[in-house]
């Protein structure tokens, strides 16, 4: 018997880092944005995603989403009833999306030409956790945190957080009755993402929504 | 939660590695695993007996090399290693530190294996001989 060591020096994910780099191209060379979204079950991901695919028609923009969860369709077909294009993903049990869920659905799904998308939102599995690790070939991974939550939730997923390109708080419009410390929670995602954007709105009251939508007009640009 | 996908990961590439060594057994799987990755330590290890079973890695043992995050400070210039992962900012000067250049990282370094060498195919080409006795 010899023993040997053997370099591998390579990414656990490589396989999902691989899927992911042939998405993303793919999705620039068809010229649409995607955006992950990621947060805890119940933050609102879903009656956020209603409002900008709703308010998005409004402005002539085309969107469309892929919408991730255990068990049934249920935010499929809340988030079909904005008339943009909605398919749903079961995971059946696993926590997360990943890059190889993304390119099957994307095959799959007939009526769907991403040529024709000014932006794709695929929003992930409740779970601040399991989702940081896999990379879906999206251009913006946005962490969403919810008034209801605590000011505290960057700090104890620090590192889905850190991932993050840009940051929703929603449900603002019950940040009073909640006690939501505000300055907290800023300093809180600052101290985790230096620097990032971060959108304070209510997909009830449309309360900050202008500004995240004019940063999505603003990533559709040319750079 | 994620740990037995990741763990399924691991093993998948590393039977793809030690397939190019035939009678290896992987006697050690090495990672570098950051602060910052999101996986349990804990949990990877849990897991791992689990992942193996029936795999060519049935019965090797896991090491994970813990990566504390570090970061670049602008102001001061210096990579410092943090005490933890609540705060990106420079323990020198106490400046916001967005520049992580440690502790994400989610990777297998190495594995250790016990190839059969020139002695074990000369027992192994005897056997059958023996056998017949």
């Amino acid at each position: 018997m010899t023993t040997r060591i053997v370099e591998l020096r390579r990414g656990i994910l490589k396989k999902n880092d691989e899927l992911a780099a042939g998405l993303r191209n793919r999705f620039t060379a068809s010229g649409v944005i995607v955006l992950n979204l990621v947060s805890s079950p119940g933050t609102g991901k879903t009656a956020f995603l209603e409002r900008t695919l709703r308010e998005l028609r409004v402005r002539g923009a085309n969107a469309a989403a892929l919408v991730g969860d255990l068990e049934t369709d249920n935010d499929a077909r809340r988030l079909a009833a904005s008339g943009a294009p909605v398919r749903q993903i079961n995971t059946h049990g696993i926590c997360h999306l990943d890059a190889e869920m993304i390119t099957k659905n994307l095959d799959a799904w007939q009526d769907i030409a991403l040529a024709g998308l000014n932006y794709l939102f695929i929003e992930n599995v409740g779970n601040l956790v399991c989702p940081s690790s896999y990379d879906l070939g999206e251009r913006i991974r946005v962490a969403l945190l919810s008034v209801t939550e605590g000011e505290d939730k960057p700090l104890k997923y620090p590192g889905l957080f850190n991932s993050a390109d840009a940051a929703v708080i929603t449900k603002i419009d019950i940040a009073g009755p909640c006690g939501f410390d505000r300055d907290l929670a800023l300093r809180n995602i600052n101290e985790i993402r230096p620097g990032i954007r971060v959108f304070e709105t209510s997909a009830k009251t449309g309360a900050g929504m202008e500004e995240w939508l004019t940063f999505l007009a603003e990533q559709a640009r040319p750079a | 939660m994620h740990e037995l996908s990741i763990a399924a990961s691991i093993v998948e590439a590393v039977t793809e590695t030690a397939a190019a060594y035939p009678g290896a057994r992987v006697k050690e799987v090495r990672l570098r695993l950051g602060a910052l990755s999101s996986v349990i330590a804990d949990s990877l290890q849990f897991c791992w007996q689990i992942a193996t079973e029936d795999s060519p890695l049935a019965g090797s043992v896991l090491v994970i090399h813990q990566l504390p995050v570090i970061v670049h400070c602008e102001k001061c210039g210096v990579d410092s290693q943090l005490g933890g992962v609540q705060s990106l900012r420079c323990p020198r000067c106490g400046e916001i530190a967005a520049d992580l250049r440690q502790g994400r990282e989610l990777e297998i370094e190495s594995i250790e294996i016990d190839e059969p060498g020139p002695e074990d195919a000369a027992i192994g080409a005897s056997s059958p001989a023996e056998e017949r006795i």
